[in-house]
């Protein structure tokens, strides 16, 4: 059971340290980084990448991937904004439309994942194709959203000491996380995800209810990369086809970062939220700094997820050998 | 049924296709001499398909080694921004110490080295480290672009050199350039898979990797190879990319591209769990869906719906390819 555990927290605590050290560096390297306004904001302005993430760990712990998150992000931006200005539908409602869509979405790839055995991959990089080309036909100008209860979501916000604040957008975060994180741990369908993401054969014998389980991972990541694209929609006040190009790479890279394996089975929730984090600081950092040009971003994330991905590589190859070494008995 | 090739569904689609446009769409066959060149509906497909078959071809290889590679699209921005760099020479630009003068051979060397390198690169980690290829590539996918805007150091580079952009423009024999650069490609890699044991060794690391390993065939070194074609195929990609608008965009260059060619290996008959693999069948694939959009173009219906269409084809072949699909099927038939 220990090594269980080392193999499953080793990664969260390398990223914790990764991330607080990333933080002192960059606190020391430039004026007012080290403050809470600082630290609140990772949470605001990575509030729908987080969302995203969370959802999109479900997918990734029982062994899958979802390449569709990103355009559902686009689609249901434009979808909210098209419903609230042209269709007058009232925002809360809206936002109902726009998560059952989804909710639909998940459904679909779900069901052709659980049921016909198709490859994850195939069928979510169908969805990304579908989720863009039915933002674009909706609209492909953006649409400007001017309703005074949308307004007061985008602009609430809970006021912090040392003028920081938490967003709606942030609360909306910490709720998902904290659902995601007692779905995954404390209710049956978890065990069940990990069980799959560990050996699918091994949940099917045991009696796991595999499709059902599938279906539902699915089911969260599009729900959660719907509400990703709603609170995209509060940043810009306005919806976007287009927006969320790419996001799915970003979304999978805070999951690997935030310690969740790809082969699945191995992985928490707020890990990923500890991914969001890490992605966050390099962003900040990178603004903070002036100088350094928007891509190294992406050139940083890229190596970062490049030295997780050889550690993820080292941990597991170490329990091999641990267990290759170990008496047959305990095993 | 075991006679009839991978790709036979593959050709009827694209039959079809023509069919219906022989019938639809006027002047669709319609083929024009001017210059000495050929112009037309079926000759612009031709030279539009030439990017997406070329990644395609690559891609082949590596899907039939069960892998799969997500950084094409960002290789070819990488390469494209090599290209335009060593052209253009913009100021402060980190590639100014290589002066190749106008020799395109030599800027070409240059793309072609870069795609070289990439593939090197996911071929280490995939075979070396053992990283699932997925992701692997996606590390590419990602950080590549950010490489792409560091070699152009965040501009769209453009740049005049019409013996360059006439990669992409030019003709030769009255067919455009991209159209022999594509039969070039597709002979030299199928001469290499069909006519000496390559193409067995990858079919079978395909089909049973530790089987493979245990016949002795050098699985590293194979997996290093099949990565290193399909970057030096999306390094060519590439260059004809930045040839044809004359200049690169280390954003858009290649965009999901990477996407529609591993569209066109799965409509092509290639299996995604690897094994058998057919070159032949990819092409088709890729010219398949250049023509759908050219169809959907010409047509006269909203551009975005190319994606949705794109979409279903991905999804009917993935049904056709399922086991449990068919098996579904044909219990149905027997009842009805």
């Amino acid at each position: 059971m220990n090594r269980f555990l080392s193999q499953e927290r080793l990664p969260v605590l390398i990223t914790s340290v990764v991330a607080i050290a990333m933080f002192l560096i960059a606190g020391f390297k430039y004026d007012n980084f080290l403050t809470l306004r600082v630290f609140f904001n990772l949470f605001s302005d990575n509030a729908f990448l987080g969302i995203v993430a969370v959802g999109l760990t479900f997918v990734i712990l029982t062994g899958g991937i979802d390449l569709s998150v990103g355009s559902m992000v686009g689609c249901s931006s434009i979808m909210l904004a098209t419903l609230i200005r042209d269709s007058q539908v009232a925002p809360p409602l809206a936002v109902g439309i726009v998560l059952a869509f989804g909710c639909l979405i998940g459904l679909t790839q779900g069901f052709l994942i659980a049921r016909f055995e198709l490859q994850p991959f195939l069928v979510t990089l169908a969805g990304l194709f579908l989720c863009r080309g039915i933002a674009l036909r909706i609209s492909q100008q953006s649409v400007q959203i001017d309703h005074p209860l949308f307004d007061q979501w985008a602009s609430f916000s809970i006021a912090l000491p040392q003028k920081s604040s938490l967003s709606f957008a942030a609360l909306l975060l910490f709720l998902v996380v904290g659902i995601g994180w007692y779905l995954s741990r404390l209710r049956p369908f978890g065990r069940a995800i990990y069980a799959i993401g560990g050996n699918r054969q091994s949940a099917e014998l045991m009696g796991v209810p595999v499709r059902k389980t599938l279906i539902g991972a699915y089911v969260i990541s599009g729900i959660c990369a719907a509400l990703g694209g709603v609170v995209f929609t509060l940043y810009t006040q306005s919806g976007n086809a287009v927006s969320g190009t790419g996001l799915e790479l970003d979304a999978i890279a805070a999951v690997v970062i935030g310690g969740t394996l790809l082969r699945g089975g191995y992985g928490s929730v707020p890990g990923s939220l500890l991914g969001v984090c890490v992605l966050g600081i390099v962003q900040t950092a990178i603004t903070f700094d002036g100088t350094l040009s928007s891509w190294w971003t992406k050139i940083v994330i890229g190596v970062l997820l490049l030295g997780f991905l050889l550690l993820q590589r080292w941990i597991e190859s170490a329990a091999l050998s641990r267990r290759a070494l170990a008496p047959s008995g305990t095993n | 049924m075991k006679s009839m090739p991978s790709w036979i569904y593959a050709l009827g689609a694209l039959i079809f296709v023509l069919l219906f446009n022989a019938f639809a769409t006027p002047g669709f066959f319609e083929i024009n001499v001017l210059d000495g060149r050929l112009f037309g509906s079926v000759i612009d497909i031709l030279n539009r398909v030439a990017p997406v078959a070329l990644l395609s071809l690559g891609m082949t290889l590596v899907i039939a080694t069960r892998g799969v590679d997500l950084s094409v699209g960002a290789v070819m921005a990488m390469s494209g921004a090599v290209a335009a760099s060593l052209i253009a020479r913009p100021e402060g630009n980190i590639l100014l110490g290589l002066n190749f003068g106008d020799s395109v051979f030599l800027i070409v060397l240059a793309g072609l080295v870069t795609g070289l390198l990439c593939g090197l690169f996911n071929g280490l980690l995939v075979s070396r480290a053992r990283i699932q290829p997925i992701v692997a590539t996606l590390l590419l996918m990602v950080a590549g672009r950010g490489v792409a805007q560091l070699i152009s150091d965040g501009q769209i580079i453009t740049f005049s050199a019409p013996a360059f952009a006439s990669i992409a423009r030019g003709a030769t024999l009255g067919m455009p350039n991209p159209f022999w650069i594509v039969v070039l490609f597709a002979a030299v890699i199928l001469v290499l898979t069909r006519w000496t044991a390559l193409g067995l060794f990858i079919e079978s690391l395909g089909s049973n990797p530790i089987a493979a390993r245990n016949v002795g065939i050098n699985t590293g070194a194979l997996l290093l190879f099949v990565y290193s074609v399909t970057g030096v195929c999306a390094g060519m990609a590439g260059m004809i990319a930045a040839a044809d608008i004359q200049g690169a965009d280390a954003n858009n260059a290649g965009l999901y591209l990477e996407l529609d060619a591993i569209l066109a290996v799965s409509v092509g008959g290639t299996l995604l769990s690897g094994g058998r693999f057919s070159l032949v069948g990819t092409l088709i694939g890729a010219i398949l869906m250049q023509t759908l959009t050219t169809t959907i173009l010409t047509r006269g219906v909203a551009p975005e719906l190319t994606l949705v269409v794109k979409a279903l084809v991905v999804l009917a072949v993935c049904l056709l390819q399922s086991p449990t699909f068919l098996h579904m099927l044909r219990p149905k038939k027997v009842a009805a």
